[in-house]
């Protein structure tokens, strides 16, 4: 019986099935249970959550991203899938956390001051998520204090700052002096990403990584 | 079943009505003053015994008549001529039906080249950067032999916008004489495409030959008249307005076997027409209608296509500029001429004057296919794979065009707004604005495998590299390996039996060929 709901579990997230809603790929498989569903019905019938992300969730990620890789799945088929295993870690978190399981790391992303665009950071947010992160999005237009504090209250393993603009990537550069002054520099991994920015830029302004777009934040982080 | 084609709904037009009206006044009057010469016996004793005024010239090299056309006669015949076509195919999923009233384009091939253009992908070393490779593309020219144009035949049987075909390439074998041309191009193609195949007739008396070739094809005289596989182009006249003898007597002799037939005339801006569009297009108009007039003549209710191949002259050497701006826009006229008459058009666009694949090439196809389709001819001559004006064919253009015209079909598509279209997306705005994301994404899906997502550029390389012509080379590979439908064992060995002069070579089911 686990072992249906777990594989169950594992094929919706490569259909990118969240919820019964949803369509999938193949063939129209609305109103039979998502991975929202099935996660809970794994719970029901007492399967460990580490068997649930690693049998079933990541699982099914990684063949999501071989498909990928192939050219059979495009970016919003790798979207629809790490929503739907970010909405089964929303569920899964409170029992990791009672369980003093670790998650991949506690990752905190914001479009920096002066900037309003976020589609590439929510598109990065969901892929971190996805890939078993604990994602903290502090939004857009976010003041270079805030930012600081969060680092300094929450303590999250790594930063990730987005600008879109020439005018705003300079704010980048002040986020990071700003944890030199602060002594916070070495507690947190800093990665930085948007249009406007660059390997060259990131290098000259200290940070830790330049990401091109959210699955090369994932390999980024996947070689710390 | 039929094709589709693609349906214009508002189609681009450049004359008002008035100025349309002011150019079919003008070509009547042209038609009776100062009227056509006529190298052709037979045409002027059909005219002159219908009405037209007729009188030998002389003193002439050649027989010569001047014809003097009266008005009734012309507009009788504008009468007279079907308001639609039907084109027939081997599959008959592929017939054409063009009606003179409907803008429902076909994307057609053509014309006949003498050169066909081969291409290869040597690699060079980079002089700079030696562990670089680079692969260029090397283009050679030759001429085009019977294996060519089965070859062109067989990959336009697969490109998926081509809606009919007009043979390519010129055969020029040496075992290929002027009596054995015909049946050996007809036979070529019809057994490599199950599309509408056009062609010209390079020798009259094979015209029955080939006309029973396609009779055993579909079965017989009647199956023929109601599929009619094949067709014809003559340009009968010779701009400015001369019947021409030979091609008018293929003219005659295809209406009278009631085969749909293109009045073809392609005069040249400058040239062997005014420079002026308003020249040009009264003398055309006039040409093309002196051709429909004489057709209905010898056979009242004989299908004919309004055919325009205007172009503009270059004004360095006088040769044809086919990727001039005038070009397209003489071509839109004569479309919109055409459905003044509801009388089906084939009308020219894609030819350019570049010899080889390239910018130059893709600009001045892209610039005459997109206008020209927006303007609504029924039949539409398109050049897949033909540069150099009409001179040579290259079977990766033709390949590279076909990637054109899937955009322009796309395109096309009428706008998919409604009631049940609306309803949905302010469901998916509602749910979208709730969310912290605010992203569309997760709606992407359920359309992007139906179809309804334009597909990105076939010939799209990895990286920043240009790989368009490699790739498409690598297409028409793939085209060349997938099997075509051909002419049926026993067909084949009666045509073989009762039609003389067709290469064994081509004979598919003949082990002995290779």
């Amino acid at each position: 019986m686990s072992e249906d709901i777990i594989a169950a579990l594992k094929e919706n997230v490569v259909q990118g099935r969240k919820s019964l809603e949803d369509e999938g790929i193949d063939e129209d498989l609305t109103g039979t249970p998502g991975v929202v569903e099935l996660t809970q019905q794994a719970l029901d019938a007492k399967v460990p959550p580490d068997k649930i992300i690693t049998e079933g969730l990541t699982a099914g990620m990684q063949i999501v991203g071989d498909k990928f890789a192939s050219k059979e799945y495009f970016i919003p088929d790798m979207l629809a899938s790490a929503e739907a295993v970010g909405a089964a870690m929303d569920i899964l978190k409170p029992l990791l956390e009672e369980a003093h399981v670790e998650t991949k790391g506690k990752f905190a992303i914001a479009t920096v001051k002066g900037d309003i665009h976020d589609i590439g950071k929510n598109i990065v947010a969901i892929l971190l998520k996805g890939a078993g992160y604990e994602v903290h999005d502090l939004g857009i237009d976010v003041p270079t204090e805030k930012i600081l504090d969060f680092i300094r209250d929450e303590k999250p393993d790594y930063l990730g700052l987005s600008a879109l603009l020439t005018t705003t990537m300079v704010v980048m550069g002040e986020v990071i002096e700003g944890l030199k002054e602060g002594g916070l520099r070495d507690s947190v991994k800093v990665l930085v990403g948007g249009a406007a920015v660059s390997e060259e830029y990131a290098r000259e302004i200290g940070a830790d990584a330049y990401c091109i777009d959210g699955f090369d934040a994932v390999r980024v982080l996947e070689g710390y | 079943m039929v094709r589709e084609g693609i349906l214009i709904d508002k189609p681009f037009e450049r004359m008002t009505h008035e100025q349309v009206l002011m150019i079919h006044d003008a070509s009547i009057e042209i038609l009776s003053d100062p009227g056509l010469l006529c190298y052709n016996k037979t045409a002027a004793e059909i005219l002159h015994s219908n009405g037209a005024e007729v009188t030998a010239v002389t003193p002439s090299d050649l027989p010569c008549w001047h014809i003097k056309m009266p008005a009734r006669l012309v507009t009788d015949a504008i009468e007279a001529a079907p308001k639609t076509v039907k084109l027939g195919a081997r599959n008959p999923d592929n017939m054409l039906v063009m009606k003179g009233d409907e803008p429902r384009v076909y994307f057609v091939s053509g014309s006949e080249t003498n050169i066909w253009l081969d291409v290869d992908f040597p690699t060079y070393v980079k002089k700079s950067d030696p562990s670089v490779e680079l692969r260029v593309p090397e283009f050679h020219a030759r001429r085009g032999t019977v294996a060519d144009l089965c070859q062109s035949a067989h990959v336009c049987e697969h490109l998926e916008t081509l809606d009919a075909y007009i043979r390519t390439v010129n055969i020029q074998d040496r075992d290929i004489t002027e009596d054995n041309k015909d049946v050996n191009k007809f036979f070529a193609s019809l057994n490599n495409t199950t599309k509408h195949f056009m062609t010209g007739l390079t020798n009259l008396q094979q015209l029955d030959n080939v006309v029973h070739m396609a009779e055993l094809i579909v079965g017989g005289k009647e199956q023929l008249k109601e599929n009619p596989i094949i067709s014809l182009i003559t340009c009968l006249v010779k701009s400015p307005l001369q019947f021409v003898e030979d091609t008018t007597d293929t003219f005659m002799e295809g209406c009278k076997r009631g085969l749909p037939m293109v009045v073809s005339s392609s005069p040249q801006a400058g040239s062997t027409a005014p420079i002026k569009e308003v020249g040009i297009m009264a003398q055309i108009n006039a040409e093309v209608l002196a051709g429909i007039t004489l057709g209905q003549l010898v056979n009242r209710g004989t299908p004919v296509i309004y055919g325009s191949v205007p172009v503009r002259a270059r004004m360095d050497t006088l040769g044809d500029s086919y990727g001039s701006i005038e070009t397209s826009q003489y071509n839109i006229d004569c479309v919109q001429m055409a459905r003044f008459y509801n009388i089906p058009n084939y009308s020219t666009a894609g030819v350019c004057d570049t010899k080889t694949p390239g910018q130059q090439t893709s600009i001045e196809r892209l610039f005459s296919d997109i206008l020209v389709t927006l303007s609504g001819p029924q039949y539409l001559h398109c050049a897949y794979g033909l540069l150099d004006c009409n001179s040579v064919f290259c079977l990766l253009q033709a390949v590279l065009d076909d990637a054109h015209f899937q955009m322009l079909k796309f395109f096309l598509r009428r706008p998919r707004i409604d009631e049940q279209e609306m309803a949905t997306v302010l469901k998916q705005l509602r749910e979208v604005v709730a969310t912290p994301q605010k992203l569309y994404i997760r709606y992407i899906r359920p359309v992007m495998r139906s179809g309804e997502i334009s597909p990105a550029y076939a010939f799209e390389g990895d990286g920043e590299t240009d790989d368009v012509f490699y790739l498409a080379y690598e297409r028409m590979q793939e085209l060349l390996t997938k099997p075509v439908e051909h002419i049926h064992p026993a067909t084949t060995a009666r045509i073989f039996d009762e039609v003389p002069g067709i290469l064994p070579r081509l004979n598919v089911y003949d082990e002995r060929r290779q």
